[in-house]
């Protein structure tokens, strides 16, 4: 076990390093400057600006500046927002997309964890359709288009919850919260019913009916466990997947987060900001995916107890 | 009184192609104490009927249209599933055929044990542990102090049939039901788990219903035999009446399917046709593991004409070495001389026109067929290749191995999904002998199939087998199927030969421990000598 | 010898190819019958929509404004007095062609890929698979939304930029198919019958790896769809004067307090080829019996 969490930790380091000079050199082949869009700088204040940000360097001591900087934690600063390093610039978005991104995590595997398993029990029955028809709107009825129509429903025709904003009116964490997590209970939903489905089928389940053990015991100890591993697998690029959704859901609830500024700073082409804020979050989406790999494999004994690879 | 007494069970299957019946008024009972078989074909309802008992059919498709089954004074089949739960596991326990997927690979084998009596005699898990800790050494578990800690994919085959074994006996049943509880081992383990078997029938006093397809491994052990077919019982009796003097067709046709008897070597053998030199086929593990050694030094001679039987267990690299002989996996090293032709440097063209000489059959005629392909497509295919036939004439050739591997012309456009495992098994036989080789290795192609089926695709092999004047290689982990069909027999053990001789001669006089050790283990020797 | 020919043995008993039984089990879905007649009825709108459409795609009706569903604008008008109804069909032009097009590049990318990998096998199956791995672990959202900021809305580039996301699992799932029937005894035999290698891909292998390969293509062309839809949401994807179901909805957003049919019918088209696809995608797994096959 130990050696396979060594094996994906030393996969994970090239790939960080991969995207860090992957969106370095992508955003220094930018047409045009930083300073280009501003027509009225004159010559010597651009000079001085891109001497401020090492711009008139080769690209290649620029890139090892850069790296030198991330070893530092310190992602530099920004172009748009003078004074401001993408640090601070983070750290102010952060809190509210974390939050935002937990509780869309917990409304997907609660709401899509249960109504998989829910629907496993009693297959092609309305037990069965009714939640996976559930599913499938949730699957084609994307979270920019969601979106606003709980607003609309909810906020504007109805007026029961807040129509945008974070922490400023009760209940307005949930209509972003459902917004960004349904897609996700979806396929959650999805993927724990087809586990589901296959480990009951398999013969260890017929051993454990054959012990006399009551249903719902033969579901909670023998089933839930392989059944759910599919799903613990896919809760890496589910969060890859909250984190670029919290680009809309942000954007369309005016939650003032991560996402929101990556999409602010994408139209201002704040290069210095976007290359941060990808580090960061691909730092996270990796670190998040090998964590759910290891959890997963941690959930199979047969990979647990291996002491040697194979 | 008798333990359970079934009395004109029937049971119905709701499929897409209407309703069948699995089971069709089915009577049998049990005496405490005795073991009762229940022997028939893949699909004749002898799993169906023990498992309705228990109300383990899944229903709907299934559903238990009348009968009863008395057990203790009560009806089973009038149980609702709670009044059924506390006698599964608790009165009427159950072993299954692959222990390789029974056993929960998500829990150590000590949890699973223990469920049933923390469940049914709400025990405390401690002394719950050390019940389970001495049966598992009752049955044969070496150091269960630790080892039932251990997760199932940790134990060999054998070894987890006997945790099986435990978990089964753990509430002390009174009845037993083992559905196939050897058919996924190799003969030797198969020996031992019948005895264990035995033993603590004998040691209990329970009441044993053995299910399988094979009459010859209940031979030793069953006090009543009961044969069934098509959903109905065609006979019933003691286990000397049914192997003396069987009354039904069926039960006839069973017994004279076991194969028996040694073939006579033929005179005119002396052309030697492939020479086999030390051939080692090693795979790699990777990096910092040794080769697993699958093919270990072998040498020996195949005649013109001749049936050579190549027996082992699995594991024991009588697959790997046809395979060799095939170049279908590459070896490490030796030679392979066919024809005087060494068949390891070949390259190209010359290799196409070996491979036309030597052909193979393999075990599962499920995937050795390809799915897409119809029987034309499949038997044209070898014939077009080598030229053995033109496109004028294929249609001719394709219908003539049908002819000869007993496939019916009219079946020439239909696909593989669409036969049973013993057509499959002719169209792939066809396949083979389509062009014309003059060696073909055999790899256990009939042990996928029942035994009914399996007599009569011996029977075909050897009948082409003369006609097309092969020599032959056959592969098998049954040492009476090879010694029924093979003039010489190699026996091997772990990569390498152990023994060889003739059937005769190997079943008399075994020169080899291993070779003993496997004869023992043949099951229903006495009966069937 | 008797001179019967095939056919008139045949005749007799016609046997039930697997692709003719699948097609026999997806008719009698009622499900992804009708996801195909969805698609395909979309599709032919899209084909000809220039010759089709109600009004002209850049027709204003600056008088008219935004107005609610009509006898002469069945869908009602945008803000500039355009026909939604119009501009949802030349949507769905670039939304389809998005989602065919970047399929066909992950279809073409992935299969060969995967197919190379798996027949190779050994070291070169592990160097192909450990770099798709390595893109695997790459947030992939965040670079297409990249790419877009540094290169500017450019429709080829999204096509290439989706497409390289997308040809990932096709490869992984084109490699465990190769990979799993190689093992397979009819691959043995077509071996040891003296089949060359191309006639053993050509007619053992591909044949029976199609099944779970046109499942996956089925399922992809929503996933792309939807990517291309959020990109052009966040004004990121394609740019005006072209549109996009994406970006209809975006307007849509924008104005839906007043204008609510300029959200909900954008919208609809969307997720109804969505459930179409998705419907289709699922009644191919049941008819070709794909099981998941995600490594």
């Amino acid at each position: 076990m130990w050696r396979f969490v060594g094996l994906r930790l030393l996969q994970a380091i090239p790939v960080i390093l991969a995207v860090i000079t992957v969106t370095f050199f992508l955003v220094r082949m930018a047409p045009g400057g930083p300073f280009d869009a501003e027509k009225a700088v004159i010559p010597e204040v651009k000079a001085a600006l891109e001497a401020q940000y090492k711009l008139d360097l080769p690209i290649f001591q620029q890139y090892t500046a850069y790296l030198g900087d991330l070893a530092q934690g310190d992602l530099g600063p920004s172009f748009k927002y003078p004074g401001r390093s993408v640090n601070e610039l983070i750290a102010a978005g952060l809190p509210a997309t974390a939050e935002l991104g937990l509780y869309a995590l917990l409304v997907a595997i609660s709401i899509g964890g249960l109504a998989g398993v829910i629907a496993s029990l009693k297959p092609n029955t309305a037990q069965d359709y009714l939640p996976m028809s559930a599913a499938m709107i949730g699957i084609c009825m994307p979270s920019f288009l969601l979106g606003p129509l709980l607003v609309l429903v909810f906020g504007i025709y109805l007026e029961w919850l807040p129509v945008s904003g974070w922490g400023d009116l009760p209940g307005d964490k949930i209509l972003p919260a459902l917004t960004l997590g349904s897609t996700y209970a979806a396929y959650i939903a999805r993927l724990s019913r087809a586990g589901m489905l296959e480990v009951m089928s398999q013969d260890y389940i017929r051993t454990a009916r054959a012990k006399g053990l009551p249903e719902w015991q033969v579901i909670t100890k023998h089933a839930l466990r392989g059944g759910l591993i599919p799903v613990v697998a896919f809760l890496g690029p589910a969060f890859a997947g909250l984190l670029s959704g919290s680009f809309v859901v942000e954007t369309i609830f005016q939650i003032p987060g991560l996402g929101r500024f990556y999409v602010q700073a994408a139209f201002n082409r704040d290069y210095t900001m976007i290359l941060g804020t990808t580090v960061f979050l691909s730092t996270l989406i990796v670190l998040f995916n090998l964590l759910s790999d290891i959890l997963a494999a941690w959930m199979n004994p047969r990979l647990r107890t291996q002491q040697g690879g194979h | 009184m008798p333990l359970l007494d079934v009395k004109n069970l029937t049971v119905t299957f709701t499929t897409r192609n209407g309703v069948t019946t699995a089971v069709d008024e089915v009577s049998f009972s049990v005496e405490p104490g005795q073991i009762t078989a229940i022997i028939g074909e893949s699909g004749s309802g002898k799993s169906v009927a023990c498992y309705s008992l228990l109300g383990l059919i899944p229903q709907p498709p299934g559903c238990v249209e009348g009968g009863e089954a008395t057990f203790e004074g009560a009806d089973l089949l009038q149980m609702n599933q709670r009044e059924l739960r506390k006698i599964r596991g608790r009165d009427i326990a159950m072993i299954f055929q692959d222990p390789m997927t029974c056993l929960n690979p998500y829990m150590k084998i000590g949890a699973q044990l223990i469920e049933p009596l923390v469940y049914h005699k709400k025990i405390s898990v401690q002394q719950a542990r050390t019940r389970a800790i001495e049966l598992l050494e009752e049955v044969g578990i070496r150091d269960p102090h630790t080892t039932i800690d251990n997760y199932p994919h940790e134990f060999s085959g054998g070894m987890r049939q006997r945790v099986m074994i435990a978990m089964a006996l753990i509430n002390e049943p009174k009845l037993l039901i083992a559905d196939e509880p050897t058919t996924a081992l190799d003969v030797t383990i198969q020996a031992q788990i019948l005895q264990l078997m035995a033993d603590l029938q004998k040691k209990r006093d329970i009441g044993i219903i053995f299910i399988s397809h094979d009459l010859a491994v209940v031979a030793d052990i069953a006090d009543q035999i009961i044969v069934m077919q098509n959903g109905k019982v065609v006979e019933r009796g003691g286990r000397q009446a049914i192997f003396e003097k069987a009354q039904h067709p069926y039960t006839r046709k069973l017994l004279a399917a076991i194969p028996a008897g040694s073939k006579q070597a033929d005179e005119n053998q002396n052309d030697t046709l492939i020479t086999v030199n030390n051939l080692c086929t090693w795979f790699d593990q990777g990096r910092n593991m040794p080769p697993v050694k699958a093919v270990n030094d072998v040498s020996f001679n195949l005649n013109k004409g001749e049936v050579l039987g190549l027996v082992g267990e699995s594991g024991s690299g009588k697959s790997t070495i046809g395979r060799s002989l095939l170049r279908l996996v590459p070896i490490t090293s030796g030679s392979v001389t066919f024809d005087g032709i060494d068949t390891t440097q070949l390259r190209g063209r010359e290799l196409k026109t070996m491979r036309r000489r030597m052909q193979m059959i393999f075990q599962d005629p499920y995937a050795s067929l390809n799915p897409r392909m119809s029987v034309y497509d499949t038997l044209a295919e070898p014939l077009l290749l080598h030229g053995i036939e033109s496109r004028k004439t294929v249609e001719r050739g394709v219908l003539k191995l049908m002819d000869d591997v007993g496939l019916a012309r009219n079946f020439v456009r239909k696909y593989p999904h669409e036969f049973s495992g013993g057509q499959r098994q002719r169209i792939a036989i066809g396949r083979a002998l389509a062009t014309r080789p003059e060696f073909v290795v055999a790899d256990e192609p009939v042990s996928a199939l029942d035994v009914t089926i399996q007599a009569q695709i011996l029977e075909l092999m050897q009948a082409l087998g003369r006609e097309y004047g092969l020599t032959m290689l056959f592969v098998s982990h049954d040492l009476a199927v090879v010694r029924h069909i093979a003039d010489r027999i190699l026996v091997l053990y772990e990569g390498e030969i152990v023994e060889q001789g003739s059937g005769d001669a190997l079943f008399n006089n075994p020169q080899e421990n291993y070779t003993r050790q496997l004869l023992q283990s043949i099951p229903g020797r006495a009966l069937l000598a | 010898m008797n001179t019967t020919t095939i056919n008139d043995i045949a005749a007799a008993e016609q046997g039930t190819s697997l692709w003719k039984d699948a097609w026999i089990r997806l008719r009698k879905n009622r499900l992804a019958v009708f996801g195909l007649v969805v698609l395909a009825l979309f599709t032919a709108i899209a084909l000809i929509t220039p010759w089709i459409a109600p009004y002209g795609y850049e027709t204003q009706d600056l008088n008219l404004g935004a107005s609610p569903p009509s006898a002469a604008h069945w869908l009602g008008t945008d803000i500039f007095g355009r026909d939604l109804m119009t501009q949802i069909m030349y949507g769905g032009r670039i939304s389809l062609a998005v989602g065919f097009v970047a399929t066909s590049v992950a279809l073409l990318i992935g299969v060969t890929w995967g197919a190379i990998a798996g027949y190779a096998g050994g070291r070169v199956d592990a160097v192909m698979m450990r770099l798709v791995d390595i893109i695997y672990a790459l947030p992939f959202m965040i670079f297409i939304v990249l790419l877009m900021v540094v290169f500017g809305r450019n429709l080829l580039l999204l096509f290439l930029a989706i497409g390289a996301v997308e040809w990932l699992t096709m490869a992984r799932i084109m490699r465990s198919q190769v990979q799993a029937l190689r093992q397979q005894e009819f691959v043995e035999a077509a071996i040891s019958l003296g089949l060359s290698p191309a006639a053993i891909i050509r007619r053992h292998l591909i044949p029976n790896a199609l099944g779970p390969v046109i499942v996956y293509t089925t399922l992809t062309i929503p996933s792309v769809m939807l990517l291309e839809a959020f990109l052009s949401f966040l004004g990121l994807g394609i740019q005006p004067p072209q549109t996009s179901w994406g970006l209809l909805i975006s307007y849509g957003a924008e104005t839906m307090e007043e204008y609510p049919w300029l959200l909900i019918f954008p919208g609809g088209a969307l997720t109804l080829t969505l459930f179409a696809l998705n419907f289709l995608g699922d009644g191919l797994r049941d008819a070709l019996d794909v099981r998941s096959s995600k490594d």
